[in-house]
């Protein structure tokens, strides 16, 4: 009658658990399973009670693009970049710095919203603000389309950089992640630390090249303003769109905190994570 | 390997710990970071006011200590203890959402564990969506759920109610449909806590059923932690009882559940009882039963009743929030932990009552005829779903006299009680016996069969 209770797989040792530790990928990859059915709760629940679905998705990024492109572009005048119209400029950043607002801010929430799950059953924990990231990459999806049909729209044909799109998927989700779990790690202890997470939002939006062109920050202090992980993958994606110079340099500064970011984050997570169902 | 994994202990606890600071997290006392934090979330926490304020700050606890048991495969084992013994820890340790803060368990086999029903259920979804989303956090692969999904719905008796959001459930359906998915998908640890006591009293029933059954397989390992020593030893084989953390009895569960009840008498003998925080109670905890008195028909407070003479049980109870159809019970129990009667207030078509927040008063007058002996009362609080609100055993002890009430009544006049109370019977008077029927009827050939 229970023919389909699997094998023992062995042994298992449950020791008690102290500082660093390892980030247990395997066992992760093993669970996969998991992190889908998170994914299709997420996605599944997001829009079920909304008529018009994704129009939501699209809503927000497109005010405020109107709102800056008004207020900014039109009466402050601030500059584009070189020959792009700033309405495209706008919107196309808008829509970036939201997914990773976005992600980010999910990731971080992940271990609270997710408080009953945690100290009631064991499963390999990096799954949650994993599965969390997926909403914002698919709205991300949605918006880079709108995106490209403006750019299209403003006269900028699509080129062969846009077989580079898997690369920011991969920044996109890496920098969000990396940042958000180390406040999703902090959150089970100091639930505070989730209070900054809207001067975050904001803080960013201004200290990154959204709204205007990095150009505008003085040549001699742009190492220091790339040190923002946000600045390098908002240049790559311009640079993909739109036929703008990539600035490599700039580029691998980002890049080494973004990837310092995720491999520090990880490890954080994985050293608090023993202690999340005591102190949710 | 094979030798390996058909290995016969399927969890081995070695001295197990578990420490905690109370007032705080889990990081331990002292340092920046805690200073930190106290200074940061001092004020956050009176306004929450989650966090008892007679806790010092960084004073350490051990929940658990020096923990050592072993189980078979195919055990099953109850473990009981009072509120705070450690059940709990113990259980969050052996399902690995806790780690021990010194000791060591081994597992061979995979855990499953069902700490409160509906944990991982999803109130936007329906009740299909859930079996899915439940079933793959309790670890089993897609394949195996479609495989057992008829199974898990018939358990569950939800029927057409499959393709609603569970949002829209009874608390009772939700019981039942979480019960049914943890122990259809079954692994070979199973781990149980308490969660029966939010079903009605037919699907308890049929959950203490199928875990006999799944026990009887032989191949799964069951730990089930209850509140109540009737519904353990209804189940398991052997009790493991823990005190203050530390394990204090182990062994077969009649002999365990025996002295067990010895070492907590019952919270008072006669007269009444207020029952304190500390004490073990089941139930949802909307509603609380706090103060259980003995009285006569003249409402004096009484520690022994006469015998044949009509007693009144007084249940004051705290409501916390609106409870449109409840009832009570109050049941009559023997010394060693035997329910042998109940009165109910819903019993013979009462009415459901209407409680609303605040301190509330009930009695129950019990005309039975108690024969002489020593007696415990339970008190429960239910709602018309079967949902229990509150359950606690033992509350008070009283003494069944064999001297009646009033001079020249009754009395009991053997030595020794046959049974605890005394069946309402009425019988004829002593016919001669008739020639053309026989004494014993004739068997059928249907009974006979059996």
């Amino acid at each position: 009658m229970e023919s389909s209770v699997q094998p023992a797989r062995g042994e298992r040792v449950i020791v008690p658990q102290r500082g660093w530790r390892k980030l247990e990928l395997r066992e992760l990859w093993d669970q996969r399973d998991l992190i889908g059915v998170f994914i299709r709760r997420d996605l599944g629940t997001r829009y079920k009670q909304t008529t018009i679905g994704l129009f939501w998705t699209v809503l927000q990024p497109l005010a405020l693009t109107t709102i800056f492109s008004v207020f900014f572009g039109l009466l402050a005048k601030v500059p584009s970049a070189a020959g792009i119209p700033y309405p495209l400029f706008a919107a196309s950043g808008m829509i970036l710095w939201l997914a990773i607002s976005e992600a980010f801010g999910r990731v971080s929430m992940s271990t609270v919203s997710a408080s009953a799950l945690l100290s009631k059953i064991y499963f390999p924990r990096l799954a949650i603000p994993i599965a969390s990231l997926a909403a914002p990459v698919l709205d991300f999806l949605a918006g880079v389309v709108i995106v490209l049909l403006l750019s299209i729209g403003y006269g900028f044909e699509p080129t062969w950089k846009l077989l580079l799109f898997p690369l920011l998927i991969a920044g996109l989700i890496g920098t969000s992640l990396g940042a958000g779990l180390w406040f999703a790690a902090l959150s089970a202890k100091y639930r505070d630390a989730l209070l900054v997470l809207p001067l975050i939002s904001l803080v960013g939006l201004f200290i990154s090249p959204i709204i205007y062109p990095i150009e505008l920050v003085p040549e001699n202090l742009q190492a220091v303003y790339v040190l923002n992980p946000v600045a390098g993958l908002m240049e790559f994606y311009r640079w993909m769109l739109l036929p703008l110079a990539l600035p490599l340099h700039l580029l691998a500064i980002s890049l080494t905190v973004s990837v310092t970011l995720l491999v520090s984050g990880a490890y954080y997570y994985k050293r608090a994570e023993p202690g999340f169902a005591d102190a949710l | 390997m094979s030798a390996d994994t058909r290995n016969a202990t399927a969890i081995q606890a070695e001295q197990v710990g578990k420490r905690y600071y109370l007032g705080e997290g889990v990081g331990g006392p002292g340092g920046l970071a805690a200073a930190l934090e106290s200074g940061l979330k001092a004020p956050f926490r009176r306004l929450r006011g989650h966090r008892p304020v007679s806790h010092v700050e960084g004073e350490e606890f051990w929940a658990l200590r020096d923990v050592s048991f072993s189980i078979e495969r195919g055990e099953v084992v109850g473990m009981i203890g009072r509120n705070g013994a450690g059940k709990s820890t113990m259980l969050k340790i052996l399902a690995q959402i806790t780690p021990p803060t010194e000791g060591r368990v081994v597992l061979r086999g995979r855990v499953s564990s069902l700490l409160e029903v509906g944990t991982g259920f999803h109130p936007e979804l329906t009740g299909r969506e859930n079996i899915f989303l439940n079933g793959t956090v309790l670890g089993m692969r897609r394949r195996q759920i479609v495989e057992k999904f008829d199974e898990i719905v018939e358990f569950s008796e939800i029927g057409q109610f499959l393709d609603t959001p569970v949002k829209r459930y009874s608390s009772g359906m939700y019981v039942r449909l979480a019960f049914s998915v943890a122990s259809h998908l079954l692994t070979e640890i199973l781990l149980i806590d308490e969660v029966l006591a939010v079903g009605d009293a037919a699907f308890q029933r049929k959950c203490l059923d199928r875990m006999e059954a799944i026990s009887r397989s032989g191949d799964h390992t069951i730990i089930f932690v209850s509140h109540s020593t009737q519904t353990v030893r209804k189940v398991a084989d052997r009790i493991i009882l823990l005190e203050d953390g530390r394990l204090t009895l182990d062994g077969p569960a009649e002999e365990v559940t025996a002295k067990y009840l010895e070492r907590i008498q019952p919270i008072e003998h006669g007269g009444f009882s207020v029952i304190g925080r500390d004490v073990t109670r089941g139930g949802t905890g909307e509603a609380r039963t706090v103060r259980v008195a003995l009285q006569d028909d003249s409402g004096n407070i009484r520690e022994r009743i006469h015998f044949g003479e009509p007693f009144t049980v007084e249940l004051t109870v705290e409501v916390d929030k609106p409870i449109p159809e409840a009832a009570f019970d109050v049941g009559i129990s023997t010394q060693d932990g035997g329910r042998f009667m109940t009165a109910s207030s819903s019993d013979k078509g009462g009415e459901w009552l209407e409680l609303r927040p605040g301190t509330h008063k009930i009695r129950a007058r019990i005309e039975a005829t108690l024969y002489p002996g020593e007696f415990v009362i339970d008190a429960g609080i239910y709602t018309s779903n079967g949902t229990q609100i509150d359950d606690i055993e033992r509350v008070l002890s009283f003494t069944g006299l064999n001297t009646p009430a009033v001079e020249g009544g009754e009395r009991y006049q053997w030595d020794v009680s046959q049974g605890y109370v005394r069946a309402p019977s009425s019988w004829t008077p002593v016919e001669e016996p008739s020639p053309v029927e026989p004494l014993t009827a004739p068997v059928s050939p249907g009974q006979g069969a059996r």
